[in-house]
């Protein structure tokens, strides 16, 4: 963990707020601690709200979980949607999906990835590694870059719809569908839907490796700050199939060092709370989850796009495979740090999931009607896990007898990846502001770390709009910490 | 003599059978009147006032007033369609609609009426009740949350089933259907599944378990003809 988490006398100095956060999903806030030469003494990404969506959930019954549960987030809809289901199999006790359902959920799961990475990418991400990061602010965005590189712009729109048409055809609507249920899924695809969507597929492809290449390009023009742009050394995690190769939907956990060694592979999901903890911290909302083994101080790690392209051992498409190959070969024997090194990993994992969905299409088994898997003896408990767009998220339900929930924990992606994100900007900070005066774009550098990571602070503050909430924050022994209440006190 | 006599709904006239009520007759005739606390199958309850029309230029609600020869009924106006909006932006403050992660969204009756009449916003501030569920009955779930107190339930119960299970307790704004047992659960009354009652319910407040979202988008009641559409289409197949 870098030193500067906390500074050692905080009173003295002088403090920038970035607050909020731009062009990442919800509501976060960056705050500095600067001595009078200017030098950093305390870098922190802070959760200002909290929502608690999990007492929410408790209550309600365990069917209705996947849908609602999708609420957390407009913009990851689809992860939640399918991390709940899959726990919810197990309650309801179901037992192995039939392929046609596995194959449509990932289709589903696909297309989302699609959409998400064409989003962050080409709105969030692209005004700054198109622009420059200190380019003038007003037109750093995607209203700039449209105007600079249309062709940019208008495919990533188009990849955008793609994946909100997949989603639309699996699960009945582009956001907050249904198709996902305890047990498989309730609706098969017809011929004219698979056909819509394959029509369009390669196109896709080509787009998405155009990208791919466009960020590998935009490297070599500056490899060292490329390179070297918020690096740092951490663990990472993600999820692989039996053969090693990353999967998006099922398989077992796997953990590396920063120097590629393995510290823990296959991992079944349901035994979460044996290889991570959380811990809280006065100065967050957002917890921090880290490798138990490791402890607190060594134990975070990273997730999403460049925590999973690089601890699996390949991608099981060959055109992303190629990809993934050429951004790795730049770390020489060892993982790639570089905080910007997510774009270029994000992209590789719309390309792998275009091409997937591709394959997907072209499987006799996606138009197949045996849907319901059987049903066995109901279960009290269960995890569901999926990596999200921004990396693994963790969905844990405990149900009683009369199928209402009693218990909920959501690690999501962002959460995992709060420490790595603190680090970064942290690493960013040192590099480009320490001892200089402070300017807009000195300042955006460090937006633009958060940004890599495509945090949804919406959905790790667990978001839900304007619901009447009370929420207790409990510590480690069940003492009450924080009761933050809203919209209450209305006749029952 | 014929049995056959009208009345105007709208200017159209319609005709109607001695005895029935002027829902009834209009939507017999194949024209939808909005009504929510009416079902073909009880007695008149008049309790929702959707189906507030006027009958020579009085107020009057079409599923109790009985159709008479040469009424003037007047039913699709912007004024009784903004109204009826009113009382559909009340009874959705004053519960938990919140259709999005509702299981009986798109098979809804008060959702369907207010896509039909366009309430665009809830418009008045929500009440956000916190009523506890009962899921204490092995196959069905009651949230009350979502109750818009059209005792269907409450009739359904008591003249079809023979068993009384539910009631209304409680007055004015604080009135609202209760399970009657000793402890207040379902699970401790002889309801089941088989229960006209379990199958009633107009909204999500009775739900049999473990259904959830089992119909697809797309294949739910409302998702391709608004509720009137379907009301007007069903007269003409039965006829
Ligand atoms: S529970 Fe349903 S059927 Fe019974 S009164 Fe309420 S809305 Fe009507
Ligand atoms: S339908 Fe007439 S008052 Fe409810």
């Amino acid at each position: 963990m870098s030193r500067l988490e906390t500074a050692e006398n905080p009173q003295k100095l002088k403090r920038i707020a970035i607050d909020p956060v731009t062009r990442v999903e919800g509501h976060g806030k960056v705050t500095l601690l600067l001595d009078d030469a200017d030098r950093i003494h305390q870098v922190r990404l802070h959760i200002v709200e909290f929502r608690g969506f999990e007492i929410f959930i408790e209550g309600r019954p365990y069917w209705e979980v996947p849908v609602t549960v999708q609420r957390l987030c407009g913009i990851c809809p689809v992860s939640h949607h399918l991390a709940a289901v899959k726990a919810m199999d197990l309650i309801a006790g179901y037992g192995p999906l039939p392929a046609t359902a596995e194959k449509l959920r990932r289709l589903m799961h696909y297309g989302q990835i699609v959409q998400s990475h064409a989003v962050h990418f080409f709105h969030l991400a692209s005004p700054d590694l198109l622009l420059g990061f200190d380019s003038e602010p007003t037109r750093r965005n995607i209203v700039g870059v449209a105007q600079d590189f249309p062709e940019i712009a208008k495919q990533g729109v188009l990849l955008r719809k793609f994946g909100q048409e997949v989603i639309r055809h699996t699960a009945g609507k582009r956001i907050h569908g249904t198709g996902a249920i305890p047990g498989g899924m309730n609706k098969a695809l017809t011929p004219a839907e698979r056909e819509e969507i394959r029509r369009d597929v390669d196109q896709m492809i080509e787009w998405s490796l155009g990208a791919v290449h466009m960020v590998a390009s935009l490297h070599r023009t500056k490899p060292e700050f490329y390179n070297r742009f918020g690096e740092f050394d951490s663990s990472m995690m993600g999820m692989v199939g039996d053969d090693g190769a990353l999967d998006f939907y099922h398989g077992g956990l796997r953990a590396q060092a920063a120097d590629g060694s393995t510290i823990f592979d296959h991992v079944d999901y349901s035994t979460y709370e044996e290889v991570l903890q959380e811990e809280a911290k006065s100065w967050s909302y957002m917890k921090f989850p880290h490798i138990r083994a490791l402890g607190a101080e060594k134990g975070w790690y990273k997730v999403g796009p460049l925590a999973r392209v690089q601890v699996a051992s390949r991608l099981s498409t060959p055109l992303a495979d190629i990809e993934r190959k050429k951004m790795m070969a730049l770390g020489n024997g060892k993982p790639v740090m570089g905080t910007l090194f997510y774009h270029w990993a994000r992209l590789i994992e719309a390309l792998h999931a275009c091409e997937l969905i591709r394959d997907l299409l072209d499987d006799p088994d996606i138009l197949g009607t045996d849907l319901m898997a059987d049903k066995g003896d109901r279960r009290g408990e269960a995890v569901g896990v999926i990596e999200a767009p921004r990396g693994t998220l963790f969905h844990h339900y405990r149900v009683d007898e009369n199928d209402q929930v009693t218990f909920c924990n959501l690690i999501v992606s962002t959460t995992n990846n709060n420490q790595a994100m603190n680090e970064a900007i942290r690493s960013v900070a040192l590099q480009y502001l320490d001892g200089r005066k402070v300017s807009e774009g000195l300042l955006n550098h460090i937006e633009v770390a958060i940004r890599a990571y495509d945090p949804c602070l919406s959905c790790a503050t667990h978001a839900l709009g304007q619901m009447p909430l009370e929420v207790d924050l409990v510590d480690a022994s069940g003492d009450l910490i924080h009761r933050a209440r809203r919209n209450m006190g209305a006749p029952t | 003599m014929s049995d056959y006599e009208t009345f105007l709904l709208d200017g159209r006239p319609v005709r109607f059978e001695r005895g029935q009520t002027i829902l009834e007759a209009a939507l017999a005739a194949g024209h939808y009147i909005p009504n929510l606390c009416h079902h073909p199958e009880f007695k008149p309850h008049g309790s929702c006032k959707l189906c507030t029309i006027k009958v020579n230029g009085r107020y009057g609600s079409a599923c109790t007033v009985k159709a008479m020869p040469g009424q003037e009924v007047s039913s699709d106006t912007p004024e009784l369609n903004g109204n009826r909006r009113v009382l559909l932006q009340m009874l959705f403050v004053e519960g938990s609609h919140f259709c999005p992660g509702c299981e009986k969204s798109g098979n809804c009756a008060l959702q369907a009426l207010a896509y039909d009449l366009e309430m665009l916003t809830p418009h008045y501030a929500h009440f956000y009740p916190s009523r506890p569920l009962d899921a204490s009955h092995p196959d069905v779930l009651i949230d009350f949350n979502r109750c818009i107190m059209c005792e269907l339930c409450v009739r359904a119960s008591r003249e079809v089933d023979g068993k009384n299970v539910f009631a209304l307790a409680g007055r004015g704004v604080a009135s609202h259907v209760v399970v009657n047992s000793p402890s207040g659960k379902l699970a401790d009354t002889d309801f089941a599944l088989t229960d006209k009652a379990a199958h009633i319910c107009p909204v999500g407040a009775i739900l049999p378990k473990r259904v959830g979202f089992a119909v697809p988008i797309g294949s739910r009641t409302y998702d391709v003809d608004a509720i009137s559409t379907l009301a007007e289409r069903r007269a003409t197949e039965e006829a």
